[in-house]
């Protein structure tokens, strides 16, 4: 695998940021687009344009396939069972708020237990809690030990007999924990309580496999997987789409309207009102393309490789310290310098092109564990090499000359 | 723009030993600030005396170098002021991190001006200007015995 051709295929590494090529560094946060992308996006717009299943022109009809075939493709990336389990949205976000609003409105009852982990993301929690606030909901959250590891035995004794559901991550997008959910949902299905998996960091890292996690639900944003922004993926269970309430109500997502009652669409149409990111998820297909590419197992090696590099290196940078040591880790590595503030680091790293994440990272339960309140963040993509890392040491450096420190 | 025009000497000094860190003794205004967006909180305690003039000021609180060395800068600068030359040195500073303008007040030393207009670099990282923003509105808020917490992303 040749990663300069790889590169060269993301027109943003030709830009120069502060006259230094840009050393990308934050696609956990976003990942940067290959040019198939965005090229889709471009001749979509200026020669395809339409909207979706609503007219007969040639023009709609083309965009419908085109907007269908992005359905089956995501299908065969997550080995879905079909194609009516795989709903498009905005983004990961609004897949979770979407179960857990449908689920909620039928499961969940006050006194109810949803079981989501120290590693969430807000994007897993705050949804809950919005059932909490209105239906009384209680909120458990599975400990994590030093290591950054959900700690699965006492996983496994937060769930009771009112346990309606429990919420998990994937992949932890600051300690970079890869966490067994199949070992989760094993113990979750024994005792009948479906689980929903915070795919978003996953999807770019892994190789995604529905069927063999047999999880309920699983979400995904398009744009962390070198697509473009306002494209997220809900899988779900044909048989909870069908049995849950629909989300967001309009155009697109009926069957009948009379002025007394409403029949709602078959799937996926059901969980799709209004006009959809048509030219996006078109282009999410070659996205989808792209990966396939390169091969999810190279994809794997390749950034297994970057992570175990840049582990060594920046444990012999004096007064750096990496954040969790999780028994399975993937291309996230969080950080602090001693004596030098992550928003400091973060505009020094920014002189040499550097780009790094500085903050909470949307994971204030989990710095609160750690007791920090802020970390910096690398995070690779296929993109990234092992030179890039070399600057980032380098600009680490020169952090510790700028705060002269010993 | 260079890292050294914003990491200044005294910035990095400033914010490495704050200066009138911790609770002041009979402190009677207190306010808290919070940057929602890294997490940053700070909050300064103050002492006025009958006349209304800053007879203490110390702050407790984490955060940046930027941050820490504005609060500290902050605190040496208005002890001992009244309540409206305070005000105005406010006004002063904040419009200094916003538009460039210079420090004019008679109401500070030529030294004490060029150890606040060390900051101004600020103005050049507009994701860091609340960083160095932040405990200001903070002390405004103390000043005038709001019960209200300073929020950076709640600022009109």
């Amino acid at each position: 695998m040749n990663i300069e051709n790889i590169k060269s295929q993301f027109p943003i590494f030709s830009k120069k940021i502060n006259g230094k090529p840009l050393v990308y560094l934050d696609s956990s946060n976003s990942s940067q687009k290959p040019i198939s992308v965005i090229n889709r996006l471009d001749n979509f717009y200026k020669n395809e344009f339409s909207n979706i299943g609503r007219s007969i022109h040639s023009l709609s009809v083309n965009a419908t396939n085109k907007f269908d075939e992005t359905r089956v493709s995501v299908k065969k990336f997550i080995n879905a069972n079909s194609k009516e389990e795989i709903i498009f949205t905005k983004n990961a976000t609004e897949s979770i708020n979407l179960i857990a609003s449908t689920f909620g409105q039928q499961n969940i009852k006050k006194g109810d237990e949803i079981l989501i982990t120290e590693l969430e993301h807000h994007s897993n929690y705050v949804p809950w809690h919005y059932l909490r606030e209105s239906k009384g909901a209680v909120i458990k959250f599975a400990p994590i030990n030093d290591d950054g590891d959900i700690i699965i035995g006492e996983l496994e004794k937060l769930i009771s007999t009112k346990t309606k559901i429990i919420a998990v991550t994937h992949l932890s997008n600051v300690t970079g924990t890869i966490v067994p959910v199949k070992e989760i949902i094993d113990i979750a299905h024994k005792k009948n309580i479906p689980v929903l998996v915070d795919g978003c960091q996953s999807a770019p890292h892994l190789k995604i496999d529905v069927k063999d996690l047999d999880c309920d639900f699983y979400a995904i944003s398009g744009h962390k997987v070198y697509g473009p922004t306002g494209v997220g993926i809900l899988y779900a269970k044909k048989k909870w789409l069908e049995q849950l309430p629909p989300y967001i109500g309009g155009g697109g997502m009926i069957s009948e309207v009379k002025k007394d009652r409403i029949s709602y669409a078959q799937l996926p149409e059901k969980y799709e009102a209004g006009t959809m990111a048509t030219a996006e998820v078109v282009a999410f297909n070659e996205s989808i393309k792209f990966m396939e590419s390169i091969g999810i197992d190279n994809l794997v090696s390749h950034e297994r490789e970057l992570t175990n590099y840049a582990l060594e290196k920046l444990k012999n940078i004096n007064s750096v310290n990496v954040i969790g040591n999780p028994k399975n880790k993937a291309g996230v590595i969080s950080f602090t310098i001693k004596g030098v503030h992550p928003h400091d680091i973060a505009t020094i790293l920014d002189e040499d092109a550097v780009a790094i994440r500085a903050g909470h990272h949307c994971c204030q339960i989990l710095h609160e564990k750690l007791k920090l309140t802020a970390t910096a963040r690398a995070s690779f993509g296929i993109y990234n090499t092992k030179e890039d890392i070399d600057i980032l040491c380098k600009a680490i450096e020169n952090c510790r000359k700028v705060f002269d420190l010993k | 723009m260079d890292l050294k025009e914003l990491y200044q000497d005294i910035i990095l000094e400033h914010g490495k030993s704050p200066r009138n860190f911790g609770k002041c003794n009979g402190h009677n205004h207190t306010a808290k600030g919070y940057n929602p967006l890294c997490g940053d909180k700070v909050e300064v305690y103050l002492k006025l005396n009958n006349k209304k003039n800053v007879d203490e000021i110390t702050f407790e609180g984490s955060g940046c170098a930027i941050s820490m060395a504005s609060t500290s800068i902050m605190t040496e600068l208005v002890k001992g002021k009244s309540l409206e030359v305070a005000k105005k040195i406010i006004d002063e500073f904040l419009n200094m991190i916003k538009s460039g303008s210079a420090m004019k007040t008679k109401d500070l030393s030529e030294d004490q001006k060029t150890k606040i207009m060390s900051l101004s670099g600020v103005k050049q990282y507009p994701m860091r200007v609340k960083c160095a923003t932040l405990s200001w509105h903070t002390l405004v808020s103390a000043l005038d015995g709001n019960k209200i917490e300073i929020n950076t992303e709640k600022e009109d």
